[in-house]
């Protein structure tokens, strides 16, 4: 039988008081990216719970697939999409938001009241026997045998997934690629030999290691080239003269 | 990101029920979930990005030019 020692239920009382505050916070924070930083907070909770309740190998896949891969996802199409970009709060669908909240409260109250108090017909077992050969070989042992045809569907659910991305990604090209003959004669008939030769390396000109401070060309004006274009379309663009040395010591000392 | 939220409250009640029962088999359910939560994200989010592309705005409530 089981019984949760103290430390479990210390540590159960401190965190899921957190992570519920921080899940809803979620749902009601204004912006995007502090909701997606709360939910990566839950997230972490739960892969603490996970395993404190010796499902370790479930753990250590939260954080790395949930934490590290998904949630890092949501954060960069946040940021491709624009952190002040907002949708609209207008619903399209009348009344939904008065029959979400009581289909919510519903089922939460039908969740404490009638499905919590069900019972199992016994105690907690806990799993040390189920674990006795660690938790990976009794998942591996489970996971070939009877759950086979399962993971072989869900491999093949993973790989249509990855090509069903790389699909809806894709773009045609307009016009045709160019030929390494044409650059070369785009390159010496451009706007100025100087740059016949390709470019400085990134940093040569450069004020400051943020990528939207330009880098300045030796009369002082910025170089169009060291910004991406989307950032200058954007207006996202720093002034490189807030990072100017105030003074530059000039003179030159003998040494001793 | 909400569907998030749900997929990991259901993971978080089968590794209980797990515990309790004494058998990995939900952590195995868990485990298949979180797959197909995984890839569920992946295609959502290139769709997401297929509609910036081409219409330069996220708001995928504007997806509506099929409706009548």
């Amino acid at each position: 039988m089981l019984t949760i020692q103290t430390p479990e239920a210390v540590m159960f009382w401190f965190l899921a008081p957190l992570s519920v505050v921080a899940a809803l916070g979620m749902l009601l924070v204004k912006k995007a990216v502090h909701s997606a930083l709360l939910l990566a907070w839950v997230m972490i909770t739960l892969a603490i719970f996970y395993i404190a309740q010796d499902a370790l190998f479930l753990g250590i896949v939260q954080i790395v697939v949930y934490t590290g891969a998904v949630m890092m996802l949501f954060l960069f199409i946040l940021m491709l999409v624009g952190v002040d970009a907002s949708d609209s709060l207008t619903e399209t669908i009348p009344g939904l938001r008065p029959i979400a909240i009581t289909a919510a409260l519903g089922f939460g109250g039908l969740l404490v009241s009638l499905i919590g108090r069900a019972s199992l017909g016994h105690g907690a077992y806990g799993l040390t026997a189920a674990n006795s050969e660690g938790n990976v070989q009794g998942l591996a042992k489970l996971l070939f045998s009877t759950y086979v045809w399962p993971f072989e569907v869900v491999s093949a659910l993973l790989i249509t997934a990855a090509l069903g991305a790389m699909v809806l990604a894709h773009h045609q090209r307009t016009v045709d690629r160019p030929t390494q003959r044409e650059q070369a004669i785009a390159r010496f008939r451009g706007a100025s030999l100087g740059s016949a030769a390709g470019l400085p390396n990134p940093g040569v000109y450069a004020r400051h290691n943020a990528v939207d401070v330009p880098a300045l060309l030796p009369d002082g004006s910025a170089a169009p080239n060291s910004i991406s274009a989307t950032l200058k379309a954007r207006g996202d663009m720093l002034d490189s003269a807030q990072f100017e040395l105030s003074e530059v010591d000039n003179t030159v000392q003998e040494e001793k | 990101m909400c569907v998030e939220l749900m997929l990991n409250a259901a993971n978080l009640t089968l590794v209980t029920f797990s515990r309790v029962n004494g058998t990995l088999d939900g952590q195995v359910m868990a485990f298949f979930t979180m797959v197909v939560a995984a890839c569920e994200v992946v295609v959502g989010l290139a769709i997401i990005v297929a509609i910036y592309r081409s219409r330069r705005s996220a708001s995928v409530d504007d997806a509506s030019l099929l409706k009548r």
